[in-house]
């Protein structure tokens, strides 16, 4: 039972959700959130102010996933998000100690099996 | 608006303070156009091409405006041969306080002025979220001057489909189906957006689309009841339809809606509007109220349905303007040669209803001509252009966005993350951010 937490591109979030989907992995969280990693700067210009954009926006997803599902999982995003350049992001494989699924109360890898 | 009062005058044309004023009052409204297109398409699209989007419109107010003064004024309505103006007014010269019709010349060349700018415009809708916007400004400048002036001048500066008696009141061939047709051609050329048909791509702001379709209606008051280009009871007359014929489109487009989706959208209310003031352009100044009702009413039906069924196919037109332009300015100048009557515009001429027939063939020539002239102009001004630049914006910039690639700007900035950068500091002197990165 492990946590998956993607740091990805907006633009592939279409991407990442095709793979995931394809892949059976139904069940996620996506947020957006802003970041920095080694990208370059982004310079912006308004009335005379030039600024650089140092936090980029990316989107989190996060998703619960049983033992057989973690490697299917992280093979997708990796190959959906990846466009080789600087700022594709990360992806997070964390340990889990508890799940509860809210609607049954089923515990654990039960919680986070589709059905 | 192959001036009849031309015809009527007898005598040396006198400058007429009435008409002045509404002309004045007129070229203010339509130039306003440019700006409402700018939200409605801008609300269209998605936030991260928003900027660019309305970059497109507004970039026409400059652009094409000054090649219009420079340039295309003259080759519209100067004394030329049937199917181009001459020189005679380049530079605005010769264009002057002196009266053309009721009106000082200068302000009947600011008016059409307003028109070509507006018209360019429509064009980008079909283009949006991937042209590179250099190569845009090169289009709009080469159509304004290669396609609008030339089909303005057949229609409006006394060339061959003036002459052959094509009722086009305020614009339904010249405007709506000239830019229609472009961005169909446009929209071809350019191909797909990178997501289209993989994704949905939805309106980022429709408050902004519903404000820009409110501030078009507006404007088109001038624009139709401007093209009397006077103050008098053909402007009531054109002023009267512009309000009626969008509100049938409008309850036949929302009864569509309900009967399709059993929702009466936004966006399509908007476009209702958008697509009965293109309808009644053309029949503005030809036709009774009452006919304007059944106009707009059935300028709906095709319309809706263009719409509905290009979404489904690989024509990325991205914001309809062949089916609401296009096609509503085709139905519109049609119509016009079922309802026009001369009891309500005796320079007009009589309709199908009015026992007149053959005006709806002398009006599809019209259509046909320009529709075929402005497709021809611009593939050929797009292809001319491909081969000394890209037109498109590379897929990674198409996926950041155009508005930070194109512009270095984004419509909704948040300040968080950004470095100020102080012209005068060294670079190696640059604040250093307090996040930064840990490894280099």
């Amino acid at each position: 039972m492990k946590l998956i937490v993607a740091i990805i591109r907006p633009d592939r979030l279409n991407e990442v959700l095709e793979a995931l989907y394809r892949a059976e992995v139904t069940g996620l969280t996506v947020s957006r959130v802003m970041g920095h990693g080694g990208e370059t700067d982004r310079v912006e210009t308004y009335r005379g102010t030039t600024v650089k954009m140092e936090l980029h926006e990316k989107v989190r997803l996060e998703i619960g996933v049983s033992e057989p599902f973690v490697d299917v999982t992280v093979r997708a995003i990796l190959s959906a998000a990846r466009t080789g350049d600087v700022g594709d992001g990360k992806v997070f494989v964390v340990d889990v100690d508890q799940v509860h699924r809210i609607r049954t109360g089923e515990r654990d890898e039960m919680a986070v099996t589709p059905g | 608006m192959i001036h009849p009062l031309f015809l009527l005058q007898d005598g040396a044309p006198a400058v007429v303070a009435a008409d002045t004023a509404w002309m004045l009052v007129a070229t203010a409204l339509v130039l306003l156009m440019t700006p409402a297109l700018a939200f409605f398409y801008g609300g269209l699209v998605r936030a991260k091409n928003s900027l660019n989007t309305m970059m497109m419109s507004f970039a026409a107010l400059g652009a094409v405006g000054v090649v219009w003064a420079l340039l295309g004024y003259s080759l519209a309505f100067a004394e030329g041969n049937d199917w181009i103006g001459g020189g005679a007014y380049a530079l605005l010269s010769g264009v002057g306080t002196e009266a053309h019709g009721t009106i000082p010349h200068v302000l009947f060349m600011a008016y059409q002025g307003t028109f070509a700018i507006v018209t360019a415009a429509l064009i980008s809708g079909a283009v949006v979220e991937r042209m590179r916007f250099g190569p845009y400004l090169a289009f709009i400048v080469l159509w304004s001057l290669l396609v609008y002036a030339p089909v303005a001048h057949w229609v409006w500066g006394g060339g061959w489909l003036a002459s052959r008696g094509v009722l086009d009141f305020a614009g339904g061939t010249v405007v709506h189906i000239n830019a229609g047709v472009s961005a169909l051609v446009a929209a071809l050329v350019l191909g797909v957006r990178k997501d289209y048909g993989r994704q949905a791509l939805l309106p980022h702001n429709v408050p902004f689309v519903l404000l820009g379709a409110g501030l078009l209606w507006f404007g088109w008051f001038g624009f139709n009841g401007g093209s009397a280009l006077a103050a008098n009871g053909l402007a009531a007359l054109a002023f009267t339809n512009t309000f009626l014929a969008p509100m049938a489109t409008l309850v036949v487009w929302v009864l569509l809606d309900y009967a399709r989706t059993g929702h009466a959208t936004a966006v399509g209310g908007a476009t209702a509007i958008v697509i009965g003031l293109v309808a009644v352009t053309p029949a503005a100044g030809y036709i009774a109220p009452v006919s304007a009702l059944v106009l707009g009413a059935l300028a709906a039906v095709p319309s809706y349905f263009a719409i509905v069924a290009r979404s489904r196919t690989r024509l990325d037109d991205s914001l309809d303007v062949f089916a609401g332009h296009g096609i509503g300015g085709i139905v519109g100048a049609l119509l016009t040669g079922v309802f026009a009557a001369r009891a309500w515009n005796p320079a007009g001429a009589d309709g199908l209803l009015a026992g007149h027939a053959s005006q709806v063939a002398v009006q599809a020539l019209g259509v046909g001509a320009a529709a075929a002239y402005s497709a021809l102009g611009t593939w050929g001004i797009l292809q001319a252009l491909a081969l000394v630049t890209t037109l498109r914006a590379a897929p990674r910039a198409e996926g950041l966005g155009l508005d930070v690639t194109q512009h270095g700007e984004e419509a909704y900035a948040s300040a968080e993350g950004s470095i100020l950068v102080i012209p005068d500091a060294a670079p190696a002197g640059a604040p250093v951010p307090t996040f930064a990165p840990s490894t280099p």
